[in-house]
């Protein structure tokens, strides 16, 4: 039982940076249909930003809120500078996800080159071995801020879309960018708003993983796989599926880990990911989308 | 790009009032190959009902679509001017903002967000005072919206679909007011309803271009119309005229028989004073 709890608790705590992760990956594909596949390395990339601002003695504050800006500001760019100019030359879907991978290359080869692909770790001012004991439930000072970054992350995400005007103007254009821009609502601007909201979960993921891995230009790929797990699994245009999908998975990879074997953790995503699309594509709390003609 | 000198007053240099919308020889293709509009001109007044006519793939909706600057690259020739400026090529978000609003066949409502919440997007960008007396104006005009406010727009009927639609558009203070086939899918009584508020509309000094298949109705409210056919523009003239003119009567608005209307069709085709 207390085994059990405990790594339960560890699965909640890995699931709610896999939440963040996969609501920036839900976010993008509700509202433009893309699949992000840069998605990780734009949140790598603002990652390293924080660790240099770091090691050149700004707060952990100040490189914090840092690396948030140039997560949303590459996002923003991406969507105006290369995924706008695509769209008006006639890129369709597939094209458009290509080029996030392509956006991903870029970035892979900027972080290796500038930081170099030595693996570091990024100082941070939460322990990960200062430890309190809860009930039956021993939980690190580390997985604590992170259940609440994750927390906190979804909350404001969540008063974003929902309680605001600028959200009401985000869900218009996911579900109907015709008729938003009949309205005369300026969709590129809400559409480069989710791009830059999703890239700046993605860096509070980063951020926070980079304590318990180390920092190494392709230390997002794994979380990226999971967060895309995740999403699928809640439904790819859900966001309270994103969440759900995460926390699941978080807890179903931690308890695989705890009583069948260390190794299978990684597979469980891609059975996920697989055992979803065949017996339920739209997820948990997906809808399929009414395509229109 | 220049346009002749205009006298104050929106008056023409020969004195003739300027049209709100002026459609010149447009040509509208997909994909760069499929001619939808053959060189289409009409021009709008202010403060009109304007119909456009025609059966199934004459291209309708894609002259209003054209018009609102949806389709990309479009119109590929002539010419579009609203209220004096050129408007071919903007942006369909920019067109709006001139007061161009169109309601789509499928009404183009977000399914998924509340009554209220489509309404309250239906003011987006407004920060004027007279948002109030517009939202009594809609609920007056269509109380049901009132009591639905809070229920999604996908579980309100077809008729009330529509009056979300209109009262949405109303929210935008339009200019022109385009709709497409506002009577489709509608009961005889609904669309007769639907109507109605179109009149009350019109009354509000609103100028209207209204795409119909339904003749009767279209041709009981509109001021003048037109016939299109197959991308090009048949038949102009007012209400009256298309209403006596002998084709319309026997294709648009089924005089006689069914048989008669079908053998209509076939006389048409070959006669086609057109
Ligand atoms: N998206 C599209 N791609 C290719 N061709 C199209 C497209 N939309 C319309 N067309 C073609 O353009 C022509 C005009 O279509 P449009 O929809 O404008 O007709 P309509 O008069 O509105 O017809 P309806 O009364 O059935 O609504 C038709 O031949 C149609 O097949
Ligand atoms: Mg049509």
């Amino acid at each position: 039982m207390e085994k059990l709890l405990q790594y339960a608790f560890t699965g909640l705590a890995a699931g709610s940076l896999y939440a963040l992760v996969a609501l920036g990956i839900v976010l993008i594909y509700r509202s433009t249909r893309v699949l992000n596949f840069a998605h990780g390395d734009i949140a790598t990339l603002a990652t390293f930003v924080a660790f240099s601002l770091l090691s050149s003695e700004y707060s952990f504050p100040v490189a914090f809120l840092g690396s948030l800006l140039v997560g949303a500001a590459v996002g923003i760019a991406f969507y105006f500078g290369v995924l706008v100019r695509a769209q008006r030359e006639g890129a369709n879907l597939l094209g458009m996800v290509i080029l996030t991978l392509g956006l991903a290359l870029i970035i892979q080869g900027v972080v290796v080159w500038w930081w170099g692909a030595e693996p570091t770790s990024l100082p941070f001012p939460i322990s990960d071995t200062k430890t309190y004991k809860v009930g039956l439930v021993v939980m690190s000072q580390l997985a604590l801020a992170t259940l609440a970054a994750g927390l906190v992350g979804s909350l404001l995400l969540y008063l974003l879309v929902q309680k605001t005007r600028l959200g009401l103007a985000m869900r218009a254009t996911s579900e109907n960018l015709m008729a938003a821009q009949t309205l005369g609502i300026p969709t590129r601007m809400v559409l480069s708003v989710s791009w830059g909201a999703a890239s700046a979960l993605g860096v509070v993921a980063g951020i926070f993983l980079a304590p318990a891995l180390l920092l190494d230009p392709f230390f997002m790929l794994d979380p990226f796989l999971k967060g895309f797990a995740a999403a699928v699994l809640g439904g790819l245009n859900s966001l309270p599926g994103a969440v759900v999908g995460a926390l699941i998975l978080g807890v179903a990879e931690s308890l695989t880990g705890a009583y069948l074997t260390i190794q299978f953790k990684n597979t469980l995503a891609f059975l996920v990911i697989i055992v979803v699309l065949l017996l339920r594509p739209e997820g948990l709390l997906g809808k399929e989308f009414k395509e229109r003609v | 790009m220049s346009s002749a000198p205009r006298a104050p007053g929106g008056r023409g240099g020969d004195g003739s009032p300027q049209p709100l919308l002026k459609v010149a020889s447009i040509e509208t293709l997909y994909f760069d190959r499929i001619y939808a509009l053959f060189g289409v001109s009409l021009e709008i007044e202010e403060g009109e009902i304007f119909t456009v006519l025609g059966p199934n793939g004459a291209g309708k909706t894609t002259l209003l679509r054209t018009i609102a600057g949806l389709l990309k690259d479009q119109p590929k020739k002539g010419e579009l001017v609203f209220g004096g400026r050129r408007i071919d090529g903007w942006q369909p978000e920019a067109i709006a903002r001139l007061g161009v609003v169109y309601v789509p066949e499928d009404r183009g409502l977000f399914r998924e967000l509340t009554v209220r919440e489509n309404l309250e997007l239906g003011l987006w960008g407004r920060h004027d005072d007279g948002v109030r007396t517009d939202l009594e104006f809609v609920y007056g005009m269509f109380p049901i919206l009132h009591e639905r406010a809070r229920q999604e727009a996908e579980t309100l009927s077809g008729g009330e679909q529509q009056m979300l639609a209109l009262g949405r558009a109303m929210l935008r203070r339009p200019r022109l007011l385009m709709l497409d086939e506002p009577s489709l899918g509608l009961a005889p009584r609904v669309a007769k309803s639907v109507y109605e508020a179109l009149t009350a509309i019109s009354r509000t000094g609103t100028t209207i271009l209204l795409v119909e298949q339904n003749a009767r109705l279209a041709l009981g409210v509109a001021r003048r119309g037109a016939i299109l056919e197959a991308g090009r523009i048949v038949l102009e003239g007012t209400s009256k005229e298309l209403m006596e003119n002998e084709d319309v009567r026997e294709v648009y608005l089924g005089v006689g028989t069914a048989e008669a209307a079908v053998k209509g069709w076939r006389l048409y085709r070959k006669r086609r004073r057109w």
